[in-house]
Protein backbone atom coordinates (compact mmCIF):
# COMPACT_ATOMS: atom_id res chain seq x y z
CA UNK A 1 0.00 0.00 0.00
CA UNK A 2 2.94 2.28 0.66
CA UNK A 3 4.01 1.34 -2.89
CA UNK A 4 0.73 2.80 -4.10
CA UNK A 5 1.46 6.03 -2.24
CA UNK A 6 4.96 6.28 -3.64
CA UNK A 7 3.72 5.65 -7.18
CA UNK A 8 0.98 8.25 -6.78
CA UNK A 9 3.43 10.87 -5.44
CA UNK A 10 5.80 10.26 -8.33
CA UNK A 11 2.99 10.58 -10.86
CA UNK A 12 1.80 13.83 -9.32
CA UNK A 13 5.32 15.26 -9.51
CA UNK A 14 5.80 14.11 -13.10
CA UNK A 15 2.34 14.60 -14.59
CA UNK A 16 0.28 16.53 -12.06
CA UNK A 17 -2.17 13.64 -11.56
CA UNK A 18 -2.10 10.50 -9.35
CA UNK A 19 -2.62 8.29 -12.40
CA UNK A 20 -0.16 5.40 -12.75
CA UNK A 21 0.27 2.58 -15.23
CA UNK A 22 -1.00 -0.75 -13.87
CA UNK A 23 2.04 -3.03 -13.86
CA UNK A 24 0.74 -5.97 -15.93
CA UNK A 25 -1.88 -4.41 -18.17
CA UNK A 26 -0.34 -0.90 -18.54
CA UNK A 27 -3.88 0.49 -18.07
CA UNK A 28 -4.17 3.91 -16.37
CA UNK A 29 -5.03 3.59 -12.65
CA UNK A 30 -6.12 6.58 -10.52
CA UNK A 31 -4.61 6.08 -7.04
CA UNK A 32 -6.85 7.48 -4.29
CA UNK A 33 -5.13 10.06 -2.08
CA UNK A 34 -7.25 9.04 0.94
CA UNK A 35 -5.74 6.16 2.90
CA UNK A 36 -7.94 4.78 5.70
CA UNK A 37 -6.31 2.90 8.58
CA UNK A 38 -8.75 0.44 10.19
CA UNK A 39 -8.47 -0.78 13.77
CA UNK A 40 -11.54 -1.92 15.71
CA UNK A 41 -12.40 -1.92 19.41
CA UNK A 42 -14.78 -4.29 21.24
CA UNK A 43 -16.82 -4.05 24.43
CA UNK A 44 -15.96 -7.10 26.57
CA UNK A 45 -17.85 -6.44 29.81
CA UNK A 46 -20.19 -9.41 29.19
CA UNK A 47 -17.25 -11.82 28.85
CA UNK A 48 -14.78 -10.16 31.21
CA UNK A 49 -14.57 -13.38 33.26
CA UNK A 50 -13.07 -15.14 30.23
CA UNK A 51 -10.21 -12.64 30.00
CA UNK A 52 -9.73 -12.64 33.78
CA UNK A 53 -9.44 -16.43 33.47
CA UNK A 54 -6.74 -16.23 30.82
CA UNK A 55 -4.59 -14.23 33.26
CA UNK A 56 -4.95 -17.12 35.77
CA UNK A 57 -4.20 -19.80 33.17
CA UNK A 58 -7.86 -20.85 32.88
CA UNK A 59 -10.04 -21.14 29.78
CA UNK A 60 -13.72 -20.77 30.56
CA UNK A 61 -16.89 -21.90 28.81
CA UNK A 62 -20.35 -20.87 29.95
CA UNK A 63 -23.37 -23.04 30.71
CA UNK A 64 -27.03 -22.04 30.92
CA UNK A 65 -28.37 -22.55 34.47
CA UNK A 66 -31.80 -23.48 33.12
CA UNK A 67 -31.31 -25.79 30.10
CA UNK A 68 -27.68 -26.79 30.59
CA UNK A 69 -26.55 -25.69 27.09
CA UNK A 70 -22.78 -25.17 26.97
CA UNK A 71 -21.17 -22.31 25.09
CA UNK A 72 -17.71 -21.88 23.62
CA UNK A 73 -16.90 -19.18 22.73
CA UNK A 74 -18.49 -18.21 26.05
CA UNK A 75 -21.67 -16.16 25.90
CA UNK A 76 -23.52 -14.39 28.65
CA UNK A 77 -27.05 -15.10 27.40
CA UNK A 78 -28.83 -18.32 26.38
CA UNK A 79 -31.06 -17.82 23.31
CA UNK A 80 -33.41 -20.60 24.47
CA UNK A 81 -33.79 -19.26 28.02
CA UNK A 82 -33.93 -15.44 27.92
CA UNK A 83 -34.69 -15.22 31.66
CA UNK A 84 -31.81 -17.45 32.74
CA UNK A 85 -28.18 -16.64 33.52
CA UNK A 86 -25.04 -18.67 32.87
CA UNK A 87 -22.33 -20.31 34.99
CA UNK A 88 -18.66 -19.84 34.14
CA UNK A 89 -16.90 -23.23 34.05
CA UNK A 90 -13.17 -23.73 33.40
CA UNK A 91 -12.31 -26.32 30.74
CA UNK A 92 -10.06 -29.22 31.74
CA UNK A 93 -8.13 -28.65 28.51
CA UNK A 94 -8.37 -32.32 27.45
CA UNK A 95 -9.28 -32.56 23.80
CA UNK A 96 -9.15 -34.60 20.61
CA UNK A 97 -8.23 -33.01 17.25
CA UNK A 98 -11.12 -33.16 14.77
CA UNK A 99 -9.65 -31.18 11.88
CA UNK A 100 -6.90 -28.70 11.05
CA UNK A 101 -5.18 -26.68 8.34
CA UNK A 102 -1.75 -25.19 7.86
CA UNK A 103 -1.93 -21.54 6.80
CA UNK A 104 0.80 -20.87 4.24
CA UNK A 105 -0.64 -17.77 2.56
CA UNK A 106 -1.32 -15.49 5.53
CA UNK A 107 -3.42 -12.37 6.02
CA UNK A 108 -1.17 -9.29 5.92
CA UNK A 109 -1.73 -8.68 9.65
CA UNK A 110 -0.27 -12.17 10.35
CA UNK A 111 2.61 -11.92 7.88
CA UNK A 112 5.18 -11.69 10.71
CA UNK A 113 4.37 -15.26 11.82
CA UNK A 114 5.81 -18.55 10.54
CA UNK A 115 3.27 -20.86 8.84
CA UNK A 116 0.79 -21.83 11.55
CA UNK A 117 -1.59 -24.72 12.21
CA UNK A 118 -5.22 -23.95 13.08
CA UNK A 119 -7.27 -26.81 14.49
CA UNK A 120 -10.67 -27.60 15.95
CA UNK A 121 -10.79 -30.02 18.88
CA UNK A 122 -13.54 -31.83 20.72
CA UNK A 123 -13.15 -30.99 24.39
CA UNK A 124 -13.98 -33.43 27.19
CA UNK A 125 -16.73 -31.09 28.40
CA UNK A 126 -18.60 -31.38 25.09
CA UNK A 127 -17.80 -28.07 23.43
CA UNK A 128 -15.42 -27.65 20.47
CA UNK A 129 -12.62 -25.09 20.46
CA UNK A 130 -10.74 -23.50 17.56
CA UNK A 131 -7.12 -22.46 18.19
CA UNK A 132 -3.55 -22.79 16.92
CA UNK A 133 -1.87 -26.16 17.40
CA UNK A 134 1.76 -25.82 18.47
CA UNK A 135 3.61 -28.55 16.57
CA UNK A 136 7.11 -28.45 15.05
CA UNK A 137 6.25 -30.63 12.04
CA UNK A 138 2.70 -30.71 10.62
CA UNK A 139 3.43 -34.22 9.27
CA UNK A 140 3.17 -35.44 12.87
CA UNK A 141 -0.50 -34.47 12.96
CA UNK A 142 -2.80 -37.49 13.27
CA UNK A 143 -6.60 -37.63 13.10
CA UNK A 144 -8.13 -37.67 16.58
CA UNK A 145 -4.76 -37.03 18.24
CA UNK A 146 -4.95 -36.06 21.93
CA UNK A 147 -4.28 -32.41 22.61
CA UNK A 148 -4.15 -30.15 25.65
CA UNK A 149 -5.67 -26.66 25.51
CA UNK A 150 -3.52 -24.21 27.40
CA UNK A 151 -2.99 -20.48 27.84
CA UNK A 152 0.08 -18.97 26.24
CA UNK A 153 1.71 -15.59 25.68
CA UNK A 154 1.66 -14.93 21.94
CA UNK A 155 4.97 -13.77 20.56
CA UNK A 156 5.99 -11.19 19.52
CA UNK A 157 3.07 -9.08 20.84
CA UNK A 158 3.08 -10.71 24.29
CA UNK A 159 -0.69 -10.84 24.91
CA UNK A 160 -2.28 -13.90 26.53
CA UNK A 161 -4.30 -16.25 24.34
CA UNK A 162 -4.83 -20.03 24.18
CA UNK A 163 -3.51 -22.85 21.99
CA UNK A 164 -3.39 -26.63 21.68
CA UNK A 165 -0.29 -28.65 22.41
CA UNK A 166 0.01 -32.32 21.39
CA UNK A 167 0.04 -34.87 24.24
CA UNK B 1 -47.91 -19.73 -1.08
CA UNK B 2 -50.62 -19.94 -3.73
CA UNK B 3 -51.57 -16.26 -3.38
CA UNK B 4 -48.06 -15.26 -4.51
CA UNK B 5 -47.49 -14.37 -8.16
CA UNK B 6 -45.11 -16.37 -10.32
CA UNK B 7 -41.83 -14.67 -11.23
CA UNK B 8 -39.79 -15.21 -14.39
CA UNK B 9 -36.30 -14.32 -15.55
CA UNK B 10 -36.83 -12.37 -18.80
CA UNK B 11 -33.39 -10.93 -19.43
CA UNK B 12 -29.79 -11.74 -18.50
CA UNK B 13 -26.44 -10.03 -18.96
CA UNK B 14 -22.86 -10.80 -17.95
CA UNK B 15 -19.65 -8.77 -17.96
CA UNK B 16 -16.24 -10.15 -18.77
CA UNK B 17 -14.79 -11.53 -15.53
CA UNK B 18 -11.18 -10.93 -14.50
CA UNK B 19 -8.88 -8.10 -13.42
CA UNK B 20 -10.91 -5.18 -14.71
CA UNK B 21 -8.41 -2.39 -14.28
CA UNK B 22 -10.09 -0.67 -17.24
CA UNK B 23 -13.18 0.64 -15.42
CA UNK B 24 -14.95 1.58 -12.18
CA UNK B 25 -17.78 -0.12 -10.25
CA UNK B 26 -20.69 1.67 -11.96
CA UNK B 27 -19.14 1.20 -15.41
CA UNK B 28 -18.69 -2.50 -14.68
CA UNK B 29 -22.36 -2.74 -13.61
CA UNK B 30 -23.51 -1.12 -16.85
CA UNK B 31 -21.61 -3.70 -18.92
CA UNK B 32 -23.97 -6.47 -17.74
CA UNK B 33 -27.09 -4.30 -17.30
CA UNK B 34 -27.07 -3.05 -20.91
CA UNK B 35 -26.77 -6.66 -22.10
CA UNK B 36 -29.69 -7.74 -19.88
CA UNK B 37 -31.86 -4.83 -21.10
CA UNK B 38 -31.14 -5.78 -24.71
CA UNK B 39 -31.86 -9.44 -23.94
CA UNK B 40 -35.25 -8.50 -22.42
CA UNK B 41 -35.91 -5.82 -25.06
CA UNK B 42 -36.60 -3.32 -22.27
CA UNK B 43 -35.40 0.17 -21.33
CA UNK B 44 -33.83 1.12 -17.99
CA UNK B 45 -36.90 3.20 -17.08
CA UNK B 46 -39.10 0.09 -17.40
CA UNK B 47 -37.59 -1.18 -14.14
CA UNK B 48 -39.87 -0.72 -11.10
CA UNK B 49 -37.10 -1.47 -8.61
CA UNK B 50 -33.40 -2.40 -8.50
CA UNK B 51 -31.75 -4.82 -6.08
CA UNK B 52 -27.97 -4.49 -6.07
CA UNK B 53 -25.88 -7.32 -4.64
CA UNK B 54 -22.46 -6.06 -3.63
CA UNK B 55 -20.41 -7.39 -0.72
CA UNK B 56 -17.91 -4.54 -0.82
CA UNK B 57 -15.21 -3.66 1.68
CA UNK B 58 -12.40 -3.80 -0.88
CA UNK B 59 -14.00 -1.14 -3.11
CA UNK B 60 -14.37 2.57 -2.46
CA UNK B 61 -18.03 3.27 -3.15
CA UNK B 62 -20.12 2.95 0.03
CA UNK B 63 -23.48 3.23 -1.72
CA UNK B 64 -23.27 0.75 -4.62
CA UNK B 65 -27.03 0.61 -5.19
CA UNK B 66 -27.28 4.37 -5.66
CA UNK B 67 -24.23 4.79 -7.88
CA UNK B 68 -25.17 1.83 -10.11
CA UNK B 69 -28.81 2.99 -10.33
CA UNK B 70 -27.72 6.44 -11.48
CA UNK B 71 -25.31 5.12 -14.13
CA UNK B 72 -27.74 2.45 -15.36
CA UNK B 73 -30.62 4.93 -15.67
CA UNK B 74 -33.18 3.43 -13.29
CA UNK B 75 -33.70 6.62 -11.25
CA UNK B 76 -35.93 7.70 -9.58
CA UNK B 77 -37.16 4.14 -9.03
CA UNK B 78 -36.21 2.58 -5.69
CA UNK B 79 -33.13 0.51 -4.98
CA UNK B 80 -31.39 -1.28 -2.16
CA UNK B 81 -28.12 -3.03 -1.54
CA UNK B 82 -28.18 -6.68 -0.43
CA UNK B 83 -25.30 -8.55 1.19
CA UNK B 84 -24.92 -12.24 2.06
CA UNK B 85 -21.16 -12.66 1.55
CA UNK B 86 -20.48 -14.89 -1.49
CA UNK B 87 -24.23 -15.73 -1.70
CA UNK B 88 -25.06 -12.05 -2.21
CA UNK B 89 -26.28 -12.62 -5.79
CA UNK B 90 -28.79 -15.27 -4.72
CA UNK B 91 -29.93 -13.14 -1.79
CA UNK B 92 -30.49 -10.24 -4.20
CA UNK B 93 -32.53 -12.52 -6.48
CA UNK B 94 -34.61 -13.68 -3.49
CA UNK B 95 -35.38 -10.05 -2.61
CA UNK B 96 -36.28 -9.22 -6.22
CA UNK B 97 -38.45 -12.35 -6.40
CA UNK B 98 -40.39 -11.28 -3.33
CA UNK B 99 -40.90 -7.72 -4.61
CA UNK B 100 -42.70 -9.20 -7.62
CA UNK B 101 -44.37 -12.23 -6.01
CA UNK B 102 -45.95 -9.94 -3.40
CA UNK B 103 -47.36 -7.60 -6.05
CA UNK B 104 -45.16 -4.62 -5.11
CA UNK B 105 -43.40 -4.47 -8.47
CA UNK B 106 -43.84 -5.90 -11.98
CA UNK B 107 -40.28 -5.62 -13.33
CA UNK B 108 -37.17 -5.74 -11.13
CA UNK B 109 -33.49 -5.45 -12.00
CA UNK B 110 -31.28 -7.75 -9.92
CA UNK B 111 -27.65 -6.72 -10.31
CA UNK B 112 -24.62 -8.42 -8.81
CA UNK B 113 -21.41 -6.41 -8.99
CA UNK B 114 -18.02 -6.56 -7.32
CA UNK B 115 -14.83 -4.60 -7.87
CA UNK B 116 -12.29 -6.47 -5.78
CA UNK B 117 -9.16 -5.11 -7.47
CA UNK B 118 -9.76 -1.59 -6.21
CA UNK B 119 -7.64 -2.88 -3.29
CA UNK B 120 -4.27 -4.66 -3.50
CA UNK B 121 -4.34 -8.48 -3.28
CA UNK B 122 -3.06 -8.70 0.36
CA UNK B 123 -5.92 -6.43 1.50
CA UNK B 124 -8.46 -8.64 -0.28
CA UNK B 125 -6.99 -11.78 1.36
CA UNK B 126 -7.13 -10.08 4.76
CA UNK B 127 -10.76 -8.98 4.32
CA UNK B 128 -11.98 -12.35 3.03
CA UNK B 129 -10.18 -14.06 5.92
CA UNK B 130 -12.26 -11.96 8.29
CA UNK B 131 -15.46 -13.52 6.83
CA UNK B 132 -16.07 -15.76 9.82
CA UNK B 133 -16.34 -14.84 13.49
CA UNK B 134 -13.88 -11.97 13.56
CA UNK B 135 -13.49 -11.65 17.33
CA UNK B 136 -13.17 -15.33 18.30
CA UNK B 137 -11.66 -16.91 15.20
CA UNK B 138 -9.76 -14.30 13.21
CA UNK B 139 -8.35 -11.78 15.69
CA UNK B 140 -6.02 -14.30 17.38
CA UNK B 141 -5.86 -17.18 14.91
CA UNK B 142 -5.51 -15.46 11.52
CA UNK B 143 -7.71 -17.69 9.41
CA UNK B 144 -7.93 -17.18 5.69
CA UNK B 145 -10.81 -18.10 3.44
CA UNK B 146 -8.94 -21.10 2.01
CA UNK B 147 -8.18 -21.98 5.65
CA UNK B 148 -11.85 -22.29 6.61
CA UNK B 149 -12.58 -24.62 3.67
CA UNK B 150 -9.29 -26.47 4.26
CA UNK B 151 -10.59 -27.48 7.68
CA UNK B 152 -13.67 -28.92 5.98
CA UNK B 153 -11.35 -30.69 3.50
CA UNK B 154 -9.24 -32.20 6.29
CA UNK B 155 -12.40 -33.28 8.14
CA UNK B 156 -13.60 -34.93 4.93
CA UNK B 157 -10.26 -36.66 4.26
CA UNK B 158 -10.03 -38.06 7.75
CA UNK B 159 -13.51 -39.56 7.43
CA UNK B 160 -13.73 -40.69 3.82
CA UNK B 161 -10.23 -41.16 2.45
CA UNK B 162 -10.41 -38.35 -0.12
CA UNK B 163 -7.22 -37.89 -2.15
CA UNK B 164 -5.77 -34.53 -3.17
CA UNK B 165 -5.81 -35.89 -6.75
CA UNK B 166 -9.62 -36.09 -6.57
CA UNK B 167 -9.73 -32.37 -5.81
CA UNK B 168 -7.32 -31.71 -8.69
CA UNK B 169 -9.73 -33.53 -11.05
CA UNK B 170 -12.46 -31.05 -10.10
CA UNK B 171 -10.16 -28.13 -10.97
CA UNK B 172 -9.34 -29.79 -14.32
CA UNK B 173 -13.06 -29.95 -15.16
CA UNK B 174 -13.62 -26.29 -14.22
CA UNK B 175 -10.75 -25.08 -16.41
CA UNK B 176 -11.87 -27.37 -19.25
CA UNK B 177 -15.27 -25.66 -19.43
CA UNK B 178 -13.91 -22.16 -18.68
CA UNK B 179 -11.71 -22.55 -21.77
CA UNK B 180 -14.95 -22.48 -23.80
CA UNK B 181 -16.48 -19.53 -21.92
CA UNK B 182 -15.39 -16.19 -23.46
CA UNK B 183 -16.42 -14.35 -20.26
CA UNK B 184 -14.31 -16.52 -17.94
CA UNK B 185 -11.25 -15.21 -16.09
CA UNK B 186 -9.08 -18.28 -16.84
CA UNK B 187 -9.30 -19.62 -20.39
CA UNK B 188 -6.50 -22.19 -20.32
CA UNK B 189 -6.98 -25.91 -19.67
CA UNK B 190 -4.91 -27.50 -16.90
CA UNK B 191 -3.77 -31.03 -16.05
CA UNK B 192 -3.97 -33.00 -12.81
CA UNK B 193 -0.16 -32.89 -12.64
CA UNK B 194 -0.08 -29.09 -12.90
CA UNK B 195 -2.72 -28.82 -10.18
CA UNK B 196 -0.84 -31.25 -7.93
CA UNK B 197 2.40 -29.32 -8.38
CA UNK B 198 0.90 -25.98 -7.34
CA UNK B 199 1.95 -24.70 -3.92
CA UNK B 200 -0.07 -25.09 -0.73
CA UNK B 201 -2.17 -22.10 0.21
CA UNK B 202 -3.85 -23.69 3.24
CA UNK B 203 -3.02 -27.39 3.55
CA UNK B 204 -4.54 -29.58 2.14
CA UNK B 205 -5.69 -26.96 -0.41
CA UNK B 206 -3.27 -25.82 -3.09
CA UNK B 207 -3.35 -22.78 -5.34
CA UNK B 208 -5.18 -24.69 -8.08
CA UNK B 209 -7.89 -25.73 -5.59
CA UNK B 210 -8.81 -22.06 -5.09
CA UNK B 211 -10.96 -19.67 -7.08
CA UNK B 212 -9.31 -16.37 -8.08
CA UNK B 213 -10.07 -12.84 -6.91
CA UNK B 214 -12.26 -11.28 -9.59
CA UNK B 215 -13.93 -8.11 -10.82
CA UNK B 216 -17.24 -8.70 -12.54
CA UNK B 217 -20.96 -8.08 -12.80
CA UNK B 218 -24.04 -10.01 -13.87
CA UNK B 219 -27.58 -8.70 -14.29
CA UNK B 220 -30.92 -10.49 -14.18
CA UNK B 221 -34.26 -8.91 -15.09
CA UNK B 222 -37.30 -10.40 -13.34
CA UNK B 223 -40.93 -9.93 -14.36
CA UNK B 224 -44.37 -10.89 -13.08
CA UNK B 225 -46.23 -13.59 -15.02
CA UNK B 226 -48.45 -11.11 -16.90
CA UNK B 227 -45.52 -8.96 -18.00
CA UNK B 228 -43.26 -11.94 -18.74
CA UNK B 229 -45.73 -13.40 -21.21
CA UNK B 230 -45.74 -10.12 -23.17
CA UNK B 231 -41.94 -9.78 -23.20
CA UNK B 232 -40.70 -13.24 -24.06
CA UNK B 233 -41.65 -16.64 -25.46
CA UNK B 234 -39.10 -18.36 -23.22
CA UNK B 235 -39.56 -17.16 -19.64
CA UNK B 236 -37.41 -19.04 -17.15
CA UNK B 237 -39.38 -19.32 -13.93
CA UNK B 238 -38.03 -19.17 -10.40
CA UNK B 239 -39.62 -22.36 -9.09
CA UNK B 240 -38.28 -22.45 -5.52
CA UNK B 241 -35.81 -20.83 -3.14
CA UNK B 242 -34.31 -22.57 -0.10
CA UNK B 243 -32.32 -20.54 2.43
CA UNK B 244 -30.42 -21.49 5.55
CA UNK B 245 -27.83 -19.87 7.84
CA UNK B 246 -24.92 -21.82 9.34
CA UNK B 247 -23.01 -21.17 12.57
CA UNK B 248 -20.63 -18.22 12.42
CA UNK B 249 -18.07 -20.13 14.49
CA UNK B 250 -16.61 -23.07 12.58
CA UNK B 251 -16.01 -24.73 15.95
CA UNK B 252 -19.77 -24.88 16.51
CA UNK B 253 -20.36 -27.19 13.54
CA UNK B 254 -21.59 -30.59 14.70
CA UNK B 255 -20.33 -32.16 11.46
CA UNK B 256 -16.75 -32.09 12.72
CA UNK B 257 -17.78 -34.44 15.54
CA UNK B 258 -20.16 -36.63 13.52
CA UNK B 259 -18.49 -39.46 11.66
CA UNK B 260 -21.21 -39.94 9.05
CA UNK B 261 -21.50 -36.27 8.05
CA UNK B 262 -18.96 -34.18 6.19
CA UNK B 263 -20.80 -31.38 4.38
CA UNK B 264 -22.37 -28.02 5.13
CA UNK B 265 -25.50 -28.45 7.23
CA UNK B 266 -26.88 -25.11 5.94
CA UNK B 267 -26.53 -26.18 2.29
CA UNK B 268 -28.27 -29.49 2.99
CA UNK B 269 -31.12 -27.67 4.72
CA UNK B 270 -31.46 -25.12 1.88
CA UNK B 271 -31.54 -27.95 -0.71
CA UNK B 272 -34.25 -29.83 1.18
CA UNK B 273 -36.38 -26.66 1.42
CA UNK B 274 -36.00 -25.94 -2.30
CA UNK B 275 -36.74 -29.55 -3.30
CA UNK B 276 -39.79 -29.84 -1.07
CA UNK B 277 -41.46 -26.88 -2.75
CA UNK B 278 -41.20 -28.49 -6.19
CA UNK B 279 -41.66 -32.12 -5.17
CA UNK B 280 -38.10 -33.24 -5.89
CA UNK B 281 -36.90 -36.29 -3.97
CA UNK B 282 -33.59 -35.50 -2.19
CA UNK B 283 -32.08 -38.95 -2.81
CA UNK B 284 -32.66 -38.87 -6.57
CA UNK B 285 -32.17 -35.11 -7.08
CA UNK B 286 -29.38 -35.52 -9.66
CA UNK B 287 -31.82 -37.14 -12.10
CA UNK B 288 -34.38 -34.38 -11.77
CA UNK B 289 -32.31 -31.44 -13.00
CA UNK B 290 -30.71 -30.95 -16.43
CA UNK B 291 -27.80 -28.85 -15.20
CA UNK B 292 -26.48 -27.28 -12.00
CA UNK B 293 -24.19 -24.45 -10.91
CA UNK B 294 -22.66 -25.13 -7.49
CA UNK B 295 -20.54 -22.89 -5.29
CA UNK B 296 -17.00 -24.13 -5.97
CA UNK B 297 -14.99 -21.34 -4.34
CA UNK B 298 -12.65 -24.27 -3.60
CA UNK B 299 -12.57 -27.73 -5.16
CA UNK B 300 -13.59 -29.27 -1.82
CA UNK B 301 -16.65 -27.01 -1.83
CA UNK B 302 -17.84 -28.53 -5.12
CA UNK B 303 -17.34 -32.03 -3.73
CA UNK B 304 -19.32 -31.20 -0.58
CA UNK B 305 -22.02 -29.61 -2.74
CA UNK B 306 -22.60 -32.91 -4.60
CA UNK B 307 -23.38 -34.58 -1.29
CA UNK B 308 -25.26 -31.69 0.32
CA UNK B 309 -27.53 -31.50 -2.75
CA UNK B 310 -28.20 -35.25 -2.64
CA UNK B 311 -26.49 -35.87 -6.01
CA UNK B 312 -24.73 -38.80 -4.31
CA UNK B 313 -24.55 -40.37 -0.86
CA UNK B 314 -22.25 -39.06 1.88
CA UNK B 315 -18.68 -40.07 1.14
CA UNK B 316 -19.39 -40.87 -2.51
CA UNK B 317 -18.43 -37.46 -3.94
CA UNK B 318 -14.95 -38.66 -4.96
CA UNK B 319 -16.53 -41.59 -6.85
CA UNK B 320 -18.69 -39.14 -8.82
CA UNK B 321 -15.52 -37.19 -9.68
CA UNK B 322 -13.51 -40.27 -10.69
CA UNK B 323 -16.33 -41.43 -12.98
CA UNK B 324 -16.61 -37.92 -14.51
CA UNK B 325 -20.33 -37.96 -13.75
CA UNK B 326 -20.49 -34.16 -13.45
CA UNK B 327 -19.15 -33.47 -16.95
CA UNK B 328 -21.74 -32.67 -19.62
CA UNK B 329 -23.43 -35.95 -20.56
CA UNK B 330 -22.85 -37.49 -17.11
CA UNK B 331 -25.32 -38.07 -14.28
CA UNK B 332 -25.68 -34.29 -13.88
CA UNK B 333 -23.57 -31.60 -15.56
CA UNK B 334 -22.13 -29.29 -12.87
CA UNK B 335 -20.39 -25.95 -13.45
CA UNK B 336 -20.03 -26.41 -17.18
CA UNK B 337 -19.53 -22.65 -17.43
CA UNK B 338 -16.20 -23.00 -15.58
CA UNK B 339 -17.57 -22.43 -12.07
CA UNK B 340 -16.18 -19.95 -9.57
CA UNK B 341 -12.91 -21.82 -9.77
CA UNK B 342 -12.07 -20.84 -13.36
CA UNK B 343 -14.82 -18.48 -14.54
CA UNK B 344 -13.96 -16.29 -11.53
CA UNK B 345 -15.67 -15.27 -8.31
CA UNK B 346 -16.61 -11.57 -8.04
CA UNK B 347 -18.26 -12.07 -4.63
CA UNK B 348 -21.53 -10.16 -5.06
CA UNK B 349 -21.94 -11.07 -8.74
CA UNK B 350 -21.41 -14.82 -8.51
CA UNK B 351 -25.02 -15.80 -7.77
CA UNK B 352 -26.29 -13.69 -10.68
CA UNK B 353 -23.60 -15.22 -12.91
CA UNK B 354 -25.04 -18.65 -12.04
CA UNK B 355 -28.55 -17.48 -13.02
CA UNK B 356 -27.13 -16.09 -16.27
CA UNK B 357 -25.57 -19.46 -17.17
CA UNK B 358 -28.61 -21.51 -16.14
CA UNK B 359 -31.07 -19.24 -17.97
CA UNK B 360 -29.00 -19.55 -21.16
CA UNK B 361 -28.81 -23.32 -20.60
CA UNK B 362 -32.58 -23.75 -20.18
CA UNK B 363 -33.23 -21.56 -23.24
CA UNK B 364 -30.70 -23.75 -25.09
CA UNK B 365 -28.68 -20.65 -25.99
CA UNK B 366 -25.58 -21.49 -23.97
CA UNK B 367 -23.93 -23.27 -26.89
CA UNK B 368 -23.91 -19.96 -28.78
CA UNK B 369 -22.46 -18.11 -25.75
CA UNK B 370 -19.67 -20.64 -25.27
CA UNK B 371 -19.41 -23.89 -27.19
CA UNK B 372 -22.04 -26.46 -28.26
CA UNK B 373 -20.08 -28.92 -26.13
CA UNK B 374 -21.06 -26.92 -23.05
CA UNK B 375 -24.82 -26.89 -23.81
CA UNK B 376 -26.60 -29.37 -21.52
CA UNK B 377 -29.38 -31.50 -22.94
CA UNK B 378 -32.64 -30.03 -21.66
CA UNK B 379 -35.14 -32.80 -20.88
CA UNK B 380 -36.69 -31.96 -17.52
CA UNK B 381 -36.60 -28.20 -18.06
CA UNK B 382 -35.13 -27.75 -14.59
CA UNK B 383 -31.86 -26.23 -13.35
CA UNK B 384 -30.35 -25.59 -9.92
CA UNK B 385 -28.11 -22.90 -8.40
CA UNK B 386 -26.27 -23.64 -5.13
CA UNK B 387 -24.73 -20.41 -3.83
CA UNK B 388 -22.90 -20.33 -0.50
CA UNK B 389 -21.90 -17.24 1.49
CA UNK B 390 -18.86 -17.52 3.72
CA UNK B 391 -18.16 -21.11 4.73
CA UNK B 392 -21.80 -22.16 4.73
CA UNK B 393 -22.73 -19.09 6.74
CA UNK B 394 -25.42 -18.30 4.17
CA UNK B 395 -26.75 -21.08 1.93
CA UNK B 396 -29.13 -20.45 -0.97
CA UNK B 397 -30.45 -23.17 -3.27
CA UNK B 398 -32.60 -21.74 -6.07
CA UNK B 399 -34.35 -23.85 -8.69
CA UNK B 400 -35.35 -22.61 -12.15
CA UNK B 401 -37.93 -24.16 -14.45
CA UNK B 402 -39.27 -23.85 -17.98
CA UNK B 403 -42.69 -24.86 -16.62
CA UNK B 404 -44.68 -22.20 -14.82
CA UNK B 405 -44.77 -23.10 -11.08
CA UNK B 406 -48.51 -22.38 -10.58
CA UNK B 407 -50.43 -23.66 -13.60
Amino acid sequence: MSDMNENAKRSITEKGLPICEEMKTKLPLYISMRELPLRFQFGVSKVEKFFEGLKEGKIYMTQCRNCGEKFFPPQDGCPKCPESSVDWIPLSGEGELLTCTVIFVKPSTFSHHQDYVVGISQMKEGVRVLAWLRIDDPKKIKPKMKVQLTTVRRKPEGFITYEFIPL
Amino acid sequence: MSELRDVAIVGVGHSKFGNRFDLRLDELAWESVKEALKDANLQANDMDFSVVGCAGGWSAESLPAAICSEYCGTLPKGSMRVEAACATGSAALAVGYNFIASGHSDIVLVLGVEKMFESPTPVQIELIGRAGNYFWEFENFGLTFPGYYAMHATGYMWKHGLKEEDLAEIAVKSHYYASMNPKAQFRQKITVDAAMQSRYVAWPLKLFDCCPLTDGSAAIILASEDVAKKITDTPVWISSIGVSTGTINLSKRDMFSRLEYSGLESATEAAKQAYKRIGVDYDTAAKQFDVACVHDCFTIAELMAYEDLGFCKRGEGPKLVREKQTYNGGLIPVNIDGGLKAKGHPIGATGCSMFYSLTKQLRQEYGKCASPEAQATIRKGRALAHNIGGTGHYAYVTTLSLDKPHT
